[in-house]
């Protein structure tokens, strides 16, 4: 029975306009369009699933369901560890948020999605500048694919089979990186720390350094936030042995730091969410993967990239999407990576909040952040008993671990005790790092006011009185 | 007559310096932004800013508004792209999505305060169980090609566990999507390429010549790229599992079937659905989507962790799955884009869901009887089959006649503002036009898209040069892909383009 109103999505389902197709087409009905299927695959019940058919009691669901998250705004929250809490002002959405970006699919019709072609252009424009490279692709799902990507993507521009990592390393990174190198035989082979300063033993990477290692990968702020100046060695160290070097960087910190192109690397990934993203559960992220102008590199490179062109008769400049041939679409199984979806959307985003921030704004933010961290650091070291950071004589950028050995307690209760009071501790590590104690990253942005540590430290304190 | 907007909107780089910028934040007196500054050792620290253009925000708004007038999305227009699944994103999702509860929540809260979150993605890996007809689904990849490779690392480390690594070849029709073979070959598989019968479906005596001991399985969608439902989907099942293999459901296609038929049910043991396709959210310009995976037990001790779980008190994420292929991508998914597919699986029921999958076929067949009288046009592989979510065309008797490729009637169709098809896809057709209205189109626009496609038709044999200088109604003419992709001329960046373009051709600046 076909009903006289039709549902609103779906604008031929009404009677009257059913019956007129159906009547053109010679069929008595649908299901004459399905008859080809074997019987025994058709289902032949409803689907047990529920239905709110109302827009009014649909909103009232999900809404009522999110009710009982606590979310950044219901209380201080001090975790990043890979997701990070950062401002976002009111253009970004509204830019986002027009139809004309959000409802259009990837840009293989060059001629009429110039101004979405434009932006990521412009995305991959910045990022350079960022890095320091002179290529970016379009963006990767994450960090954590776009270092396994750099993983593969050395083993296929060396032919090599050892991809060096630091051991102090966020765990889904590792875990991801493992899960993409595992099946081509490439050894994941992990750096000791320096047991003052955190950062690379460079001894201990002198011994792994081979002639089968594809690349050396280092992260700048590192995992547990502290910034490891020794990369121009590291750099040194891996071209000797013509491995390439790979930094992963958190973009918020490119306006005080280095661009990792100064001190010799010749890939760049890394997690652009903090420009422009929201936390969103950890979902969607965006992956940075940059490189420099070197065509083996470029011709290795995953995902998508946009170039410059101009028009056939020379009248325009415009934009298109470039290297297709690496693309799975084209080369299918002897493609550079499976990637097709990306994040385009997130891209636009931080390209749009770094236009109105600017390279002067980016390093304001930076130092605001590196004063924030700097501030915790300070009123942390008032608690007796509290390490923070753990690893001291290194500066840290937005994250520090704190350890509290040495009051008895531990990490979880004291997570618990904060949750009571409405405040939200760091990352605790203890699980994955059962070598650095009761531990927790801590992270402070410039979200976080002065107030708002205070109200943390001093909740400690009693906590652990 | 359509004309997209046309800004000569110039890159942010070219804007003059306006020396504003937005402090959104706390700003430093002097003398502790330079005391902080010197905890950086001088040779990590950046001295200069990064060159980033400083727009005003009136600037800001008005370049990326701009921007978004020389952009097509489907809330402008048909967007018809075969396998792309461009239908309505309804306006209440993203309603549902934009709440501070989602926004503003981080991945690693405390259990006890991410319960609401938790909850639905709960409900929503169950429901999607229940429509594909598996018994476990993760949630965590990021796409559909994301999700192909977990389902070909699933099927590696099932195979290892039962001892037979020997399984190392993945079998492919020659008419799959792209991502199949990308996937099984990231997953460490060689790929076997199957060719299509006279119908357009998977050659079953083919099929029977190539599994063999070392075959791990078989990837396919069904209804396949040419909108034909597989028929011997029982016997390829049976094929494939008896020489011990694993299938593969590619669901890309899965909106011509919706409610109708489950690839559980038709023998699939590993299915992947794209949100972004079937269950409506956004595209966002290629990006970013959502690709639960779905598998039949005991393949549920292989999904990436964390998995959410419910014990009857609270919802959490379990780690413990010993079997695990790892973890595929960072945290757990693209959670705001479930969400979206959350809210229209609950919004649609199965009645509505059931009706998309019936009308996005209707819609199919309905724009055929429009235009396959066309001499023209070819509809290759058996015509008397009914397609399904999409069809696929060939131009290939135009071509012959005009030398009027499918590529120039698709810059015919953009002037006319109308989306075109996927075109050259898949390879097994010349001349391709892949169209999928999805059931969103309606009966009024499918008709003026298969008008305006006859009339290209009539045009390209009266005055076929014509073709080569379209399309004109869009913001730039025909692009020059030679240029944009030679080593000598590519340009990917602002500084690889000042570095090669401008420096030699000055007068472009």
């Amino acid at each position: 029975m076909i009903p006289m109103y039709g549902h609103p999505y779906i604008p031929n389902s009404s009677k009257k306009i059913t019956e007129m197709m159906i009547q053109k087409m010679n069929i008595s009905s649908i299901d004459d369009l399905f008859a080809d299927i074997p019987q025994e695959c058709i289902l032949k019940r409803p689907l047990n699933i529920p239905h709110i058919e109302s827009e009014i009691e649909l909103i009232k669901y999900f809404k009522s369901v999110l009710s009982s998250n606590l979310c950044f705004h219901d209380m201080c929250i001090f975790l990043g560890a890979g997701c990070w809490p950062h401002y976002i002002p009111p253009i970004v959405k509204s830019i986002v948020s027009r139809a004309e970006f959000l409802t259009a699919y990837t840009p293989y019709q060059p001629e009429i999605a110039q101004g979405i072609l434009q932006a990521l252009f412009e995305y991959q424009s910045i990022l350079c500048e960022l890095t320091g490279m002179e290529v970016a692709n379009a963006s990767m799902y994450d960090w954590p694919t776009a270092l396994a990507e750099a993983a593969l993507m050395s083993y296929r521009v060396t032919n090599k089979k050892t991809f060096i990592i630091p051991y102090i390393i966020h765990p889904d990174r590792k875990s991801v990186l493992k899960t993409y190198t595992e099946p081509h035989g490439i050894r994941c082979v992990e750096v000791a720390y320096d047991k003052e300063r955190g950062v690379l033993d460079l001894d201990d990477l002198k011994s792994k350094l081979n002639d089968d290692v594809s690349a050396v990968y280092v992260e700048l702020p590192s995992y547990f936030g502290f910034i490891d100046d020794q990369v121009y060695d590291v750099s040194d160290m891996a071209h000797s042995k013509n491995a390439l070097f790979i930094v992963g960087v958190d973009p918020i910190s490119l306006g005080i730091l280095k661009a990792p192109g100064d001190y010799g690397a010749d890939i760049v990934v890394g997690e652009a969410q903090p420009l422009g993203n929201p936390l969103n559960f950890g979902g969607p992220l965006i992956g940075i993967f940059a490189c420099r102008d070197e065509p083996k590199l470029i011709r290795n490179m995953p995902g998508r990239l946009i170039g410059i062109t101009t028009t056939k008769n020379d009248s325009d400049r415009g934009f298109t999407l470039v290297l297709q041939t690496r693309e799975q679409h084209v080369r299918r199984e002897r493609a550079t990576s499976n990637i097709c979806t990306n994040e385009a959307l997130c891209a636009i985003a931080a390209v749009c909040y770094l236009s109105v921030l600017g390279g002067y704004g980016l390093k304001k933010l930076g130092e605001t952040i590196l004063y924030k961290t700097s501030y915790a650091i300070k009123k942390f070291n008032s608690l007796t008993n509290v390490k923070a950071p753990l690893f001291k004589n290194t500066p840290h950028f937005k994250e520090f671990v704190i350890n509290v050995d040495n009051t008895g307690k531990s990490i979880t209760w004291v997570h618990k005790q904060l949750l009571r009071k409405k405040v939200h501790g760091g990352k605790i590590i203890t699980n994955e790092y059962p070598e650095f104690g009761e531990s927790a990253i801590f992270c402070f942005t410039e979200l976080h006011s002065n107030d708002d540590i205070d109200l943390l430290v001093n909740l400690l304190e009693e906590i652990l009185r | 007559m359509f004309k997209q907007a046309k800004w000569n909107e110039k890159l942010i780089f070219e804007y003059d310096e306006s020396n504003t910028y937005k402090l959104f934040f706390e700003d430093l007196p002097e003398n502790e932004r330079i005391y902080i500054m010197n905890s950086i050792p001088g040779k990590i620290r950046r001295e200069n800013p990064p060159n980033i253009p400083q727009l005003s925000e009136i600037e800001a708004v008005r370049h990326f508004t701009r921007l978004s007038q020389m952009s097509y999305g489907v809330d402008l227009g048909v967007y018809p792209l075969g396998s792309c699944t461009m239908k309505y994103n309804p306006k209440i999702n993203e309603e549902i999505a934009n709440n501070d509860k989602i926004l503003w929540i981080h991945p690693y809260q405390d259990e006890e305060t991410i319960q609401g979150i938790l909850k639905i993605l709960y409900d929503l890996s169950l429901w999607l169980a229940e429509i594909v007809g598996v018994d476990k689904v993760s949630l965590q990849p990021a796409a559909g090609a994301q999700a192909e490779f977990t389902g070909c690392l699933i099927m590696r480390a099932y195979h290892k566990d039962n001892n037979e690594e020997n399984r190392t070849e993945i079998l492919i029709p020659d008419s799959a999507h792209g991502t199949n073979p990308a996937s099984a070959a990231q997953a460490g598989f060689k790929v076997v390429t199957i060719p299509s019968d006279d119908d357009g479906c998977i050659d079953v005596e083919a099929l029977k010549s190539a599994v063999s001991a070392r075959t791990a399985g078989l990837m396919l969608t069904n209804p396949n790229t040419l909108g034909i439902f597989e028929k011997n989907i029982l016997e390829v099942s049976k094929i494939i599992h008896e020489v011990g293999g694993l299938l593969y459901y590619d669901g890309a296609n899965l909106n011509g079937i919706l409610g109708k038929v489950r690839p559980g049910d038709m023998g699939f043991d590993i299915v992947h659905i794209n949100v972004h396709k079937t269950f409506s959210a956004p595209h966002g310009g290629g990006g970013p989507g959502a690709g639960p995976i779905g598998v039949k037990k005991p393949l549920d001790e292989y999904l990436p962790v964390p998995t959410v779980e419910y014990d009857k008190h609270k919802y959490y994420l379990n780690y413990n799955k010993p079997k695990s292929i790892g973890k595929v991508k960072g945290f757990y998914g693209n959670i705001n884009v479930l969400l979206k597919a959350a809210a229209y699986i609950l919004h649609m029921g199965y009645e509505g869901l059931k009706k998309v999958s019936e009308y996005s076929v209707l819609n199919t067949n309905y724009f055929l009887k429009l235009i396959k009288d066309n001499s023209y046009i070819r509809l290759p592989f058996n015509p008397s089959i009914p397609r399904k979510h999409e069809c696929v065309l060939s131009l290939a008797p135009l071509y012959d006649k005009t030398k009027v490729k499918a590529l120039d009637v698709a810059k015919w169709l953009l002037d006319r503002g109308m989306h075109a098809p996927t075109i050259y896809f898949p390879l097994i057709v010349k001349e391709a036009l892949m169209i999928e209205f999805t059931e969103c189109e309606s009966k009024e626009n499918i008709e003026k898209y298969a008008r305006a496609l006859l009339e290209a038709i009539e045009l390209a044999i009266k005055e076929p040069n014509k073709f080569s200088s379209l399309p004109q109604n869009t913001s730039v003419k025909r692009l020059d892909d030679v240029k944009a992709n030679h080593p000598a001329t590519y340009a990917l960046s602002w500084k690889m383009y000042k570095k090669k373009i401008l420096s030699r051709t000055p007068h472009l600046n």
